[in-house]
């Protein structure tokens, strides 16, 4: 073959694979990569979207760490959301993925219904969750009257807001269920029956069998999960508004984070300084907060020889 | 088996099946109880009973005779089937390149997909709806929804790219022995195996769009004629206020679609899931 044809070739495998890979590439450059940049340059103006921007220098940026009201309490609820929510999916998900590895009559239908939550419309699921929760007359007061306990006023209350979230969150545990399944089906069987003839307990072979050989997956498990808490929007506005009455629809202002702050998350405030107070700079160093702290953890994600997702081949 | 033996597996089975039973309770009880509600009458919803009286199935057509429900439905099957057509179309053939050609910046172009994965919509959101809003005029419309999906969506990337890896590459090398083109060999050799995969993209990504929220927020909130059953959803409670029986009925209205298709492909949605846990 001579170098000419060789050449032709090679030019050819490479437009064969700019074609392949066009709509990705245009993509990225025209709905990632440019206002990417753009939010970049906006962190650092005075912009309203009608007038053209003006630059500030860093006013936005010492705003939103030092004077605006909303930004360390959607801060502290992201960490509270990250340890507890996240701890409750991880520890249910793998505890149900457990038990329908276990479950030896009716396996499908347990499995579908463990499922089905998951694939609930969140706004569908929130406005159930809400009502479910309501503290006049929900049903779950309603059982819990019933039983003689005290009746949290969820939604309503600064305090309680963010378990009925979590509770919201762990109904639908089903990817995690999934992949948990997946995963415990896989570790070897020789390894339980070595361990069982050693005389190794319930918790031991746990302990040192089932954890050691999914501990990848729980590592992913916890990491997605993090990703999920920083970015979590429609669940908390939702039920902020609908426990808080608001009507929706166009036009209509809304404080985020009702009762008192307590369902408040980044991307909330993203929108409300954003599209609801017209301070697109301002919005725009909260979302480059939000950027740093999603590719923190999908760093984390990619770490080790390949990482966790998308390694080699 | 000796006696003890089999009394400690009988045990063993009562135990697991009951502890099923109570999670499943956890599970199946909201939806119960949602159903139930959206049967009461606009009085009994406001009580403490748990079990409607009369059961109000009118409800469901006051429902879907609300003005602009109807609306609603069809812009959600439009944003969510064309969306789902387009992702299909623009990310199939990337997700292909990512798994069967080797090229410079193949890693990092595999790299930059996760990460766009990871992240939010709202961190691009200023720039994009300053573009598309007062740029194009484009605001009251899906179309700032549904015209970016014609250029690849990283979610259905990764999650066709780890399918495409599972085909082995002797078929496509035979394919290309007998004088495939890479296009043919895609259309002809690799779609065909690779069907599992697609319906299991197909459908995370219509239940994706079905479920936006965020996106109809920013760009069709100004005008009700262009909302999805998402955002109505949401305003249709606000409307309602005191009307739980009503919204019970809305809510079910728009999960079931959901529940439906997923029992007629329950197969692909456990391949999905598993496809974005950890093997690569």
């Amino acid at each position: 073959m001579t170098t000419h044809t060789l050449r032709t070739k090679r030019r050819r495998a490479a437009l064969r694979t700019a074609a392949f890979m066009s709509p990705w590439l245009i993509g990225f450059a025209v709905f990632f990569a440019y206002p990417l940049l753009s939010t970049v340059y906006f962190s650092f103006t005075k912009y309203d979207g009608f007038r053209p921007p003006v630059f500030n220098g860093l006013d936005n940026w010492t705003y939103v760490f030092t004077q605006y009201p909303l930004f360390w309490p959607a801060m502290r609820n992201t960490l509270w959301l990250v340890v507890v929510m996240v701890a409750c999916r991880v520890v249910f998900g793998l505890g149900i993925g457990m038990l329908i590895t276990k479950v030896k009559t009716g396996t499908g239908i347990f499995r579908t219904l463990f499922y089905l939550p998951y694939l609930a419309p969140p706004v569908a699921a929130t406005l159930a969750f809400v009502f479910l929760l309501n503290p006049g007359t929900g049903p779950v007061n309603t059982l819990l009257d019933g039983a003689g306990l005290p009746q949290p006023g969820w939604f309503t209350d600064a305090d309680w807001a963010k378990p009925a979230l979590t509770m919201l969150a762990v109904w639908g545990v089903g990817d995690l269920m999934v992949i948990f399944m997946a995963a415990l089906l896989d570790v070897p069987k020789e390894q339980y029956e070595a361990a069982e003839l050693d005389g190794a307990g319930a918790w031991q072979r746990f302990r040192h069998i089932t954890l050691p050989n999914i501990s990848p997956i729980i590592l992913f498990a916890v990491v997605t999960g993090v990703i999920q808490a920083m970015q979590y929007y429609t669940q908390p506005l939702v039920a902020g508004k609908v426990a808080a009455g608001v009507i929706g629809g166009s036009g209509q202002q809304f404080e985020p984070g009702y009762p008192d702050k307590s369902t408040l998350t980044l991307p909330q405030i993203v929108y409300n300084v954003g599209f609801q107070r017209f301070d697109y700079g301002t919005a725009c160093v909260l979302a480059l907060v939000l950027f740093a702290l999603c590719m923190a953890f999908t760093a984390l994600l990619m770490r080790r020889r390949g990482g966790l997702i998308g390694g080699g081949h | 088996m000796t006696p003890a033996h089999r009394r400690r597996a009988v045990l063993q089975w009562i135990a697991v099946h009951s502890l099923a039973i109570a999670a499943a309770l956890f599970f199946v009880l909201p939806f119960v109880f949602v159903f139930l509600t959206s049967l009461m009458t606009d009085q009994q919803a406001l009580t403490r009973d748990l079990v409607p009286d009369t059961w109000v199935w009118e409800n469901y057509t006051k429902v879907w005779n609300t003005p602009g429900f109807l609306t609603w439905w069809r812009n959600t099957l439009l944003y969510a089937g064309l969306g789902t057509l387009l992702t299909l179309a623009s990310s199939i053939p990337v997700a292909y390149a990512l798994a069967k050609f080797r090229f410079r910046g193949q890693r990092v172009s595999l790299l930059l997909v996760i990460a766009m994965m990871m992240l939010p919509p709202q961190v691009v959101i200023i720039p994009m709806y300053l573009f598309w809003a007062k740029q194009l005029d484009l605001s009251g419309t899906l179309w700032p929804l549904i015209i970016p999906l014609a250029f690849g969506d990283a979610f259905s990337i990764f999650l066709l790219r780890q399918f495409l890896l599972t085909i082995p590459d002797e078929y496509l090398d035979a394919a290309r022995v007998d004088g495939c083109g890479e296009l043919r060999a895609l259309l002809r050799v690799v779609l065909p195996m690779a069907k599992p995969g697609i319906a299991a993209v197909a459908l995370f990504s219509f239940f994706c769009l079905w479920n936006d929220y965020f996106g109809p927020q920013i760009y069709a909130s100004d005008n009700p004629a262009a909302w999805t059953l998402s955002y109505g959803l949401e305003s249709f409670k606000g409307a309602h206020h005191t009307n739980w029986n009503l919204t019970m009925a809305a809510t079910v209205m728009v999960m079931a679609p959901v529940i439906v298709l997923f029992f007629f492909a329950q197969k692909a949605f456990v391949e999905g899931v598993t496809l974005t846990g950890v093997k690569g």
